[in-house]
């Protein structure tokens, strides 16, 4: 006749999963809050080549993008066209572009502007020619061919 | 009529729902990575002016035609030998070694240099003679542009300071390489020319293997000489730009191994150069 059991063991009760939604929930505002949206919608389909030896430019409010690629939808052709920001544009249009953006950044950040070129990989190279013409008078002289990583191909070493 | 009791809704389910909203969150949204080769522009050139020829043995020439294949030195080549084509043109010295020297110090000596034979059939005078920089030399040269700056007119100081600062800088990278070094004549430089009808991946391929013979000479001098790769070196000169150490040994690399590649002046498709 004893007030307290002895040795019995106490049946643990499940823990509560009440807090997981607002667990989760978290995650998920901080992934929203931290990964960057894509302010622009790409109107073009590019796949970017591999290539092995790249940089990274880390000032990103520096860069510029410049899309090459045949139009998504295939109502405007499926000729590579070029694409500004938002717009479908002519080789002839790059340099009045340039120097837009460029009225974007501070005085003294207007030098360090980068272009990145997205280019689709199947691009012949008459285009991308007439567009880096367009920069060099544009004196927008730093470019980045942009591509995806892969290994360096065979090296002896 | 017993009255029900208000029962509770589960919340159970609310974990999946928002892990539901997560993962679609996760999928929909690329992460933006700009990565890629970069590359400077030439400044537009005024159509007047002719630019000056630099000698045949200095450039590496590389084309690439309308069907993706490559000419590399007047011979085609596979894209797969374009590296080691450019080590060798980068390494061997026109003098009759395929190797350069760094104070008594043979580079690339036991390396399998491929010999390029130039367009005129010369092996050896495909490639650019490499120069002596020698430390008396250089000396002697700061010496008399540190009078020259004393006695120059005001408006042309600043160019010749900055020819000293060269100077200095030079004698900079013998000190830190432990001896005089050869350089590549200032006209040398790698040329790349495509065709308006090459697919831009094989002309992006072609840009990376030459900037990858680059990057890995660099990379072999600066872990010879300092011990970590060159890209470390940029790394950690790009996070402290004060850093003047690190400076003067990417200085001093690139002074072995300078990296010009250069893009010709781009040609009509019809032009029968290949």
């Amino acid at each position: 006749m004893s007030k307290f059991k002895k040795g019995g063991k106490r049946p643990t009760g499940a823990i509560s999963t009440a807090s997981l939604p607002d667990i989760v929930f978290m995650l998920l505002f901080f992934f929203m809050v931290a990964t960057v949206l894509r302010t622009e919608d790409e109107k073009v389909q590019v796949t970017r080549p591999e290539a092995s030896e790249l940089y990274k430019i880390e000032k990103k409010h520096l860069i510029r993008y410049i899309n090459i690629g045949t139009p998504m939808d295939n109502r405007y052709g499926t000729e590579p066209v070029i694409q500004l920001n938002d717009q479908f544009s002519q080789a002839s249009e790059v340099q009045d572009w340039i120097l837009k953006e460029r009225q974007t950044l501070s005085e003294s950040e207007q030098s360090k502007m980068w272009v990145s070129l997205k280019v689709d990989q199947e691009t012949k190279m008459g285009i991308v020619t007439s567009v880096k013409q367009e920069l060099r008078q544009a004196s927008a002289l730093k470019v980045l061919y942009s591509a995806t990583s892969r290994a360096r191909t065979g090296s002896e070493e | 009529m017993a009255r029900r009791e208000l029962q509770e809704i589960n919340a159970g389910s609310m974990a999946d729902i928002a892990f539901l909203l997560l993962i679609f969150w996760l999928v929909t949204t690329t992460i933006e990575s700009d990565m890629g080769i970069k590359r400077q522009l030439p400044p537009p050139v005024p159509p007047d002016i002719d630019v000056p020829q630099a000698k045949e043995q200095n450039i590496f020439n590389v084309k690439v035609n309308f069907l993706d294949q490559l000419l590399v030195e007047g011979q085609s080549l596979d894209i797969k030998e374009l590296k080691n084509k450019t080590k060798s043109f980068l390494i061997a010295t026109g003098d009759g070694l395929i190797s350069h020297q760094i104070g008594n110090e043979e580079i690339g000596k036991n390396r399998d240099v491929i010999l390029i034979t130039g367009a005129n059939g010369k092996t050896n005078a495909a490639f650019p003679e490499r120069e002596w920089v020698r430390k008396a030399d250089v000396r002697a040269k700061i010496a008399e542009y540190e009078q020259i700056v004393i006695i120059a007119e005001e408006k042309n100081k600043d160019a010749f300071r900055k020819v000293l600062k060269d100077w200095k800088d030079k004698l900079t990278t013998i000190k830190l390489l432990g001896g005089d070094y050869k350089k590549l004549p200032s006209s040398a430089l790698i040329s790349m020319q495509n065709d308006n009808n090459t697919t831009y991946n094989t002309y992006l391929q072609v840009q990376n293997e030459l900037q990858s013979a680059v990057n890995e000479l660099r990379d072999e001098l600066s872990f010879s000489k300092f011990g970590v790769s060159y890209r470390e070196l940029e790394e950690v000169y790009g996070k402290n730009k004060q850093d003047k150490s690190t400076l003067e040994k990417i200085t001093a690399v690139r002074a072995v191994y300078p990296q010009r590649i250069s893009e010709a002046e781009p040609r009509d498709a019809g032009a029968t150069y290949y």
